[in-house]
């Protein structure tokens, strides 16, 4: 992968991808922001779900021990996995035991963050995507672009091409006749997995939460196809991140509030399943949890970046991004995009590479992911704390990552203009001089002044007549809600 | 493994140096000011209004008229063959004149045959629009509810809470549970709500007062 400002700067050019971006973000963002504020108690409820989440990451040792006990006393098996070449080891393994070699998948950050599809095909065994995104990012040999919609980045018109020049090598083939309606995709994607649901006996899958004390797996989704992979094959197999813990079962009662809300925007997504170790006569007989490490303990090695664990992965940090919403998920290089990539991947690998050295430094400080974070990540304090550490290394790297973001953000008036005003938002947020080694950058360049008004005001004012696109897809759909009316 | 699983703890270990060794997680204060619910409503009434929002079908009847109304709802979704758990109460069919095929392990090719299923629920959350299912009494195994195109389901008023944190502590995490909110659905397309991709793509709802 390129270094952000590099990747960024591709990606803007590609106008298509701007327009459904940015259609998507500005849908979201609205749906979300009506969702929160039926809820009076919304800064309660933060707060508590940031509590609980640091209760779990001061003690996870704890909590990881118990959970385990849990799984296993309901009839399931933990596996531990240090990095993502283990992981992948371990879950060949358990497929290859059941002498299968197809495997269904529910949608999984985890999955992606270890190529683990990558890792089976090695070994013979192939994973089918499920989600109806993900199947098309699959069949299109692509990469996703955002956590919760990852094939955003299409319209209507590529979907159905992808469908009719891909389906057929991938299993039942689409229809004749396929049209671009919505509709009639989500039909071909039905029918071209329904017998697929029935037949394969191995399901893979993450978890939205793992629930220390009951030993309870939760998956949330909203299509069906999570609830088909978790309940019909014989074989489950569930890869998750060792920070996906919550201590109780009763804590669910912050998380299953603040994650569809935050989300979809939603009050609840259509299908929540929770399963603990296996049920005799009902679903997979056998069960797996694979829990991963992974960089993870690095994370929680740092007293700033710790916080990062936190992130129950609801993208709302994304919709509001400026910077994301100008640059979509690809140019992040990283199953993680948006604002929560920004901090976590450099985090996990480590910010040795150009890539992630870069990171750090996408973003304008402008406060907007704190804002709406339901578990109250301060992004850009962990951003400014990464800076200091890139700062630190030896070689003028930073200065090289740093302008180059510059570079992209202020290439034209116009964005320059947005970064200023998006900036102005929480100025607190933005240090006149930046702490530590990052004061020498600091010291010697201005960050801009700017004129104190809040982000959110500025987005109301300004939004609407946001950069016009240019050529920006004929087939781009009209400006109708996307979610439920 | 078990290898990695002492390298994995000796690292979280390692990680948390800075928390006091004396320091329980009761220790880390979680604030509950959150409420229990939201006051948006009598409780039947805002659970049929979030379940219509999701573009489900919703009926309020008496149990003298369940029957009926179920019977009704069949004829009118054209179902002739449902499906139903082995314990699905028999005055629920009484009216019915259509093959009710009791599940006592049909096999997910005959399921998929299926015009439909008809079950009750183990909670109904208002607010969210939200039927819990728990495998429990008149539910069924968890495949039963998801291969069928169609979901009919019995809700009884005193099942229905409120809010979110109310229903929990009813729920037995030991068993399998699968919270329904509205049909199944799809916004992957340039975010076009598609009602239905894998699961029932109609739910229809009788709340029973
Ligand atoms: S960082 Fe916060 S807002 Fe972003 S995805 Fe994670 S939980 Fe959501």
């Amino acid at each position: 992968m390129p270094p952000f400002p590099e990747a960024a700067k591709s990606a803007t050019e590609n106008s298509q991808m701007r327009h459904n971006l940015r259609l998507a973000t500005d849908t979201i963002r609205g749906k979300r922001e009506s969702a929160v504020s039926e809820l009076d108690d919304w800064s309660d409820l933060r707060q508590a779900g940031k509590a609980v989440k640091d209760r779990t990451l001061r003690h996870l040792d704890t909590y990881l021990e118990q959970l385990e006990e849990s799984v296993t006393a309901a009839g399931g098996t933990v596996h531990w996995a240090a990095d993502a070449a283990e992981a992948n080891e371990i879950v060949t393994g358990l497929v290859q035991a059941t002498g299968e070699s197809d495997v269904v998948k529910v949608k999984s950050m985890a999955t992606q963050e270890i190529e683990l599809n990558e890792a089976l095909a090695q070994a013979g065994i192939t994973a089918y995507e499920t989600d109806l995104a993900e199947l098309i990012v699959q069949l299109s040999d692509d990469l996703p672009s955002h956590i919760l919609v990852p094939a955003i980045h299409r319209n209507r018109a590529e979907i159905r091409e992808i469908f009719r020049d891909r389906m057929a090598s991938w299993g039942v083939p689409a229809p004749e006749e396929l049209s671009d309606d919505p509709r009639a995709l989500a039909e071909a994607a039905r029918v071209h997995l329904r017998e697929r649901f029935l037949d394969t006996k191995v399901a893979i899958s993450g978890a939205n939460f793992a629930v220390a004390d009951s030993g309870s797996m939760v998956v949330l989704e909203s299509e069906g196809n999570g609830r088909m992979c978790l309940t019909l094959p014989q074989t489950l197999i569930s890869v998750v991140g060792i920070e996906k813990i919550v201590p109780t079962w009763s804590d669910l009662e912050v998380f299953l509030q603040l994650l569809p809300r935050s989300s979809t925007g939603e009050r609840m997504n259509p299908y929540t399943s929770t399963w603990t170790g296996v049920t005799p006569g009902d679903g997979p007989q056998e069960f797996h949890v694979v829990l991963l490490d992974n960089g993870r303990t690095d994370v929680l090695a740092d007293t700033v970046g710790r916080q990062a664990l936190r992130c129950i992965r609801c993208s709302a940090c994304l919709n509001t991004c400026p910077v994301y919403e100008r640059t979509g998920g690809h140019a992040y290089g990283s199953v993680y995009p948006g604002p929560i990539g920004a901090i976590l991947t450099p985090q996990l690998r480590g910010t040795a590479s150009e890539t992630e050295a870069s990171l750090p430094y996408a973003s304008s400080l402008c406060g907007a992911c704190y804002d709406v974070c339901p578990v109250a990540i301060d992004i850009p304090e962990v951003l400014v704390h990464l800076r200091e550490e890139v700062v630190s290394q030896p070689g003028h790297r930073a200065e090289k990552a740093a302008m180059g973001v510059a570079g992209w953000v202020m290439g034209g008036e116009r964005r320059l203009d947005t970064a200023q005003r998006a900036a102005s938002a929480a100025r607190s947020f933005m240090p006149r001089r930046m702490p530590g080694p990052a004061s020498a950058w600091t010291d010697t360049r201005d960050i801009p002044d700017i004129p104190a008004e809040s982000f959110r005001s500025w987005w109301r004012r300004e939004g609407a007549e946001q950069a016009p696109d240019p050529g920006g897809g004929e087939h781009g759909p009209d400006a109708q809600e996307g979610g439920r009316r | 493994m078990s290898g990695s699983r002492e390298r994995v703890l000796a690292r979280v270990r390692a990680a948390l140096t800075d928390v006091p060794r004396d320091e329980t997680p009761q220790d880390v204060d979680v604030p509950r000011g959150y409420a229990p619910d939201h006051d948006q409503g009598e409780a039947v009434g805002l659970l049929v209004d979030r379940l219509e929002d999701y573009q489900a079908l919703v009926h309020r009847t008496t149990p003298a008229d369940l029957a009926g109304e179920l019977a009704r709802a069949l004829a009118r979704r054209g179902a002739y063959r449902v499906a139903a758990p082995a314990d699905a109460p028999g005055e629920w069919f009484a009216h019915t004149e259509r093959d009710v095929v009791r599940d006592t392990g049909l096999g997910v090719a005959d399921l998929d045959g299926m015009d439909g299923v008809v079950t009750g629920c183990a909670a109904a959350i208002a607010e969210t629009g939200t039927i819990v299912l728990d495998a429990g009494r008149a539910q069924g195994r968890r495949a039963l509810t998801l291969i069928p195109d169609y979901h009919l389901c019995v809700v009884r008023a005193d099942q229905v809470v409120a809010g979110v944190p109310q229903a929990l502590p009813r729920l037995d995490p030991r068993r399998p549970l699968t919270w329904i909110s509205g049909p199944s659905a799809t916004s992957d397309i340039e975010l076009d709500r598609v009602e239905g991709v894998h699961g029932p793509r109609t739910l229809e709802v009788l709340i029973v007062e």
